[in-house]
């Protein structure tokens, strides 16, 4: 299938690549590959949280594997965006469990109150709502994850809450 | 080891499928197989149109299997019955993957270039219906193009990973693959690259659907409007065995192809000179006629029957049109009155 | 109060680090197989203790562990399947944000027993947070030398890693989990062979649920007999049930097998009941996978006996009146839940998480979505429950894996169970427009306008 070719810029900073070797170890010699996922992740983290056909290309370098099979994997698993996002991206589970509990007119109430549609970017780029499928906590529902960490017990009013904590930078994403 | 489908035993080596077992009786009860390809390693189990009914596990355990086996990548085991054709299960089974194959599938066999030899349309032919039960709007991919000799048509796709498998085994670089997942997997090299392997043209050759086809042969002739003819040339590719299928058309070759068996598996794979890059018959040498299937759409412009003048009645009446009209074109036998001359100068007739 | 294993020390503050579970007899059950027991005999200790599979299957776990191919002298592997998407189950997230060292002295343990000297935990990758927490309480565990080279001086090595996975549910599939731990895709791969002979890295390979591994520990530091000993029947044991839905107190809770139903949904010391005054429709006992149970056959089966949590007593009936322990994704529905809209959602759900490899699963699933949300939204025919039911039975025992028959099950059930909602959407689009269709009219106020009278 055609895709759009996005650019971006590619960092691999020494903090990454000490990071990359240590994940690296944790297979054996000859098996590189299997540390593909984990160090897909890590790579997206550190790159705003998508991969570019360049970035997949190094990573397909470092594992000495074929580009074709990174590509596979990266389009295979969900948590790998292959085009830019919004650097806060509610995903909200959608799955029946949180449904029961009022996901669906949470996740309306979210992307009024943004001005945007589900899979939609806000115009500065800080926001994107998703529905996902299950994200494993249907017992504190309804709930979404941000970043690496899930925020659970959601009301319209903590969502407020989220909106203005992002906007003034007070997330953290990612577990580092 | 001793196997027994649909009644008829055979006697087989250790580590045969069930599959093959079949295919060495041979005639009706061989399941039909769109993903299994003898020569690639790994293929199989995907399609599951070759399921079959294991009513004896072996001799030292003679339960049933619970669930249809693919028989493509189930061994053979000592004592084994097989139901394959006599199963109304398994005839089941292939009817529901026929019916799983064909609704998201465009069907547009007229201006598909793989029709007249396409693995689906006989499993259609076989297992299939003339009615679909899915109403929905069918899945559809964005085009990609894959360099200058290879059509890629994901639409057509049944995701066999046959092409893959060829990639994988007979190139040194893959740079296709199976790209997404679940109803929207495709074939794809994702940065849209041309794959210009020496051995990629073999992909065509083992696709069992119109996916991947010949560019160079594209919208040229309808298969069976060909005549196909094994040759060979003196090939320098290391690994090209040379020998291969030319379709003609009158002198002009309009397609090379491997030589395939009676399951549609290519003898030897060929490489991409040989497949495209020799279109003139002075560079071959024509061995004599291909011989197919008889049931093959292939032999009705074949040499190896007798051709005979065709009537059909209906197609002489479409064609010519009907007794009466054809006086009024003519003219000369009915000629318009006075009042009709007149309508015709004006332009009304 | 019902046993613990699993969580008896839960609220012990602290627990999460490696001093503190120390202090209350961590690592004890490593120190007593390493120093008194031969691998055989931890087997046959876990063998004994009719441990069965908790990832849903229920596959007798020393069984399985009796497998592993030990003849070929090639390495062996531990893998601990903490890819935990059922829609429903958030068990193995409990104990391994609240207890990691739990999960790590049972796959030490176990990797002895079995002889693995390299296993992995596999984690989902949308727990990011407890990935990191379960990396955390390994290099303690190693610092402190239960893991590596020699340990305790028994001359047995052990290199455990976390590894993260990327949202496929698929990769739950035992050996679909195993292709992405080796960097793959998550297609899962024909068998035979099994995992047991050639597994990750075609090395034979174990692969067992979180909880699996978390009763071992208890098992080894107490016997085999006397894990038998709780629960019922086959059914040995404490369970982790996740419950989720229309109750008062969702969460984890950890049950003797044997609770019946009705004291797990309504007594204080668990679920407490509905969350609101509204009646009890409809419950998923094992996670999304499993036929749904109507009201009427939660609580008894259908010969009139109670109902109990055991692997046994909830599929009793077969898939005509019963349903299956599952995974223990505890889900239950009360009459303001519409059951064609939380089919239509499962259905979605197996839709996005087929992973394309066979036929029946690829387009079957997005067909069955299809059809659903065309009931669902007001624009279905009456042929369509027929053509669902022929749907689900053609995909149901053809594919690869088992995810076809997770997508045709809880579609099958509805339908047998609740074929008059179906009815409903079918003839009264008008009436179902709104999502919350049946809030303000429950689907009883309203059942008269499609069952059969007779005049």
């Amino acid at each position: 299938m055609e895709r759009i070719h996005y650019k971006q810029e590619i960092n691999m900073t020494e903090a990454l690549m000490n990071r990359i070797n240590e994940l690296l170890s944790h297979y054996p010699e000859d098996k590189k590959k299997s540390a593909l996922l984990p160090v897909l992740h890590e790579v997206q983290d550190a790159h705003d949280n998508w991969l570019s056909i360049e970035l997949m290309d190094k990573v397909a370098e470092i594992l000495e594997i074929l580009p074709i099979e990174v590509y596979e994997v990266a389009t295979f698993y969900t948590m790998y965006n292959l085009k830019p996002i919004g650097k806060y991206m509610f995903e909200f589970c959608q799955t029946s469990c949180c449904c029961l509990r009022g996901t669906e007119d949470l996740m309306d109430y979210t992307c009024e109150k943004l001005g945007v549609g589900i899979g939609e970017t806000t115009a500065d780029g800080l926001f994107e709502v998703r529905g996902v499928e299950c994200l494993g906590a249907c017992g504190y529902a309804p709930m979404m994850q941000l970043g690496d960490f899930y925020k659970e017990h959601l009301t319209k009013e903590k969502i407020d809450q989220l909106i203005a904590d992002c906007r003034d930078n007070k997330i953290i994403l990612h577990d580092k | 080891m001793k196997v027994t489908i649909d009644g008829q035993e055979i006697e087989v080596e250790a580590g045969t499928t069930i599959l093959q077992a079949a295919r060495m009786i041979g005639g009706e009860s061989v399941p039909p197989a769109m993903c299994y390809y003898s020569k690639l390693k790994g293929s199989g189990g995907k399609c599951r149109c070759c399921l079959v009914e294991v009513a004896k596990g072996s001799d030292a355990d003679p339960r049933p299997m619970p669930k249809l086996m693919a028989s493509c990548v189930t061994g053979c085991m000592d004592g084994m019955e097989i139901n394959s054709k006599n199963s109304d299960r398994v005839r089941e089974a292939r009817q529901s993957v026929t019916e799983f194959l064909l609704i998201n599938h465009p069907l547009d066999c007229p201006i598909c270039d793989q029709a007249g030899e396409c693995d689906l349309q006989d499993l259609s032919f076989e297992h299939g219906k003339s009615k679909t039960r899915f109403i929905e709007e069918k899945r559809t991919f964005e085009p990609e193009d894959i360099g200058p000799n290879i059509q890629l048509h994901m639409n057509r796709c049944i995701l066999c990973q046959r092409c893959v498998q060829v990639a994988d085994q007979l190139t040194d670089k893959r740079v296709h693959g199976v790209l997404d997942r679940g109803d929207h997997a495709n074939i794809s090299t994702c940065i849209s690259k041309a794959i210009d392997n020496e051995f990629s043209g073999n992909m065509i050759d083992v696709c069992p659907v119109g996916a991947l086809t010949d560019k160079t042969f594209r919208f040229k002739s309808r298969v069976w409007f060909n005549k196909p003819y094994n040759a060979h040339r003196e090939c320098t590719t290391p690994g090209c065995c040379g020998k291969t299928t030319v379709w003609m058309f009158g002198d002009e070759i309009q397609r090379v192809t491997g030589r395939k068996d009676q399951y549609h598996e290519v003898e030897d794979f060929i490489c991409n000179e040989c497949r495209f890059d020799h279109k003139d018959p002075a560079d071959w040498v024509i061995e004599g006629p291909r011989k197919f299937d008889k049931d093959s759409v292939i032999n009705q412009n074949n040499y190896t029957q007798k051709l005979e003048t065709v009537h059909i009645a209906t197609e002489e009446g479409i064609l010519k049109g009907r007794e009466q009209d054809r006086k009024k074109i003519s003219m000369t036998a009915i000629p318009l009155d006075k009042e009709e001359q007149e309508e015709f100068k004006n332009g009304n007739l | 109060m019902s046993k613990k294993i699993l969580l008896d020390k839960i609220n012990v503050p602290g627990i999460k680090t490696y001093e503190v579970y120390r202090q209350h007899g961590g690592y004890a059950s490593v120190e007593k197989a390493i120093k008194s027991m031969t691998p055989d005999e931890v087997v046959e200790e876990v063998k004994k203790s009719g441990l069965r599979g908790r990832g849903g299957a229920g596959f007798p776990a020393g069984m399985k562990w009796s497998f592993i191919d030990k003849k070929s002298g090639k390495p062996r592997h531990l893998v601990c399947n903490a890819d935990e998407s059922e829609p429903g189950t958030f068990k193995d997230r409990y104990l391994m944000e609240f207890i990691p060292h739990l999960l790590i002295e049972g796959m030490i343990t176990s990797s002895f027993a079995l002889g693995a000297n390299r296993s992995y935990i596999y984690i989902r990758g949308e727990y990011m947070w407890v990935y990191k927490i379960l990396e955390r309480a390994i290099a303690e565990a190693k610092a402190a030398g239960w893991l590596g080279k020699n340990i305790l001086g028994s001359g047995y090595d052990l290199e455990l890693h976390v590894h993260c996975g990327a949202g496929a549910y698929i990769c739950g599939e035992e050996t679909a989990l195993i292709e992405s731990l080796e960097g793959k895709r998550g297609n899962p791969r024909i068998k035979p062979p099994f995992p047991a002979v050639s597994g990750l890295w075609a090395n034979p390979t174990v692969v067992n649920n979180v909880e699996t591994i978390a009763a071992v520990p208890w098992i080894v530091n107490n016997s085999g007999d006397d894990y038998a000993k709780i629960g019922i029947g086959r059914s040995t044991g404490t369970k982790l049930i996740s419950a989720s839905g229309h109750v008062k107190n969702p969460g984890v809770y950890e049950i003797e097998l044997g609770l019946s139903v009705d004291e797990f949904m309504n007594s204080d010391e668990y679920l407490g009941g509905m969350s609101s005054s509204r009646p009890l429709k409809a419950l998923v006992p094992g996670g999304s996978s499993v036929p749904i149970l109507p009201a009427d056959l939660i609580f008894k089966t259908a010969n009139g006996e109670d109902r109990l949590m055991t692997y046994e007593s909830l599929s009793d009936g077969g898939f005509a009146t019963g349903s299956m322990l599952g995974s223990g994704g505890f889900i239950v529905y009360d009459d303001t839940a519409c059951i064609v809209r939380n089919t239509w959602n499962f259905a979605r759900f197996y839709h996005h998480e087929s992973c394309g490899q066979c036929t029946p699963c690829r387009e079957g699933t997005g067909w069955l979505e299809k059809v659903l949300w065309r009931i669902e939204n007001g624009q279905g025919r009456e042929e369509d429950i027929d053509l669902l039911w022929s749907i689900q039975s053609k995909i149901e025992g053809n594919t690869i894996c088992p995810l076809g028959d997770a997508a045709s099950w809880p579609v099958a059930a509805a339908i047998r169970h609740f074929r008059e909602e179906f009815e409903y959407h079918v003839r009264f689009p008008e009436r179902i427009k709104n999502r919350n269709h049946f809030v303000a009219e429950p689907f009883d106020k309203v059942r008269h306008l499609v069952s059969k009278q007779t005049v």
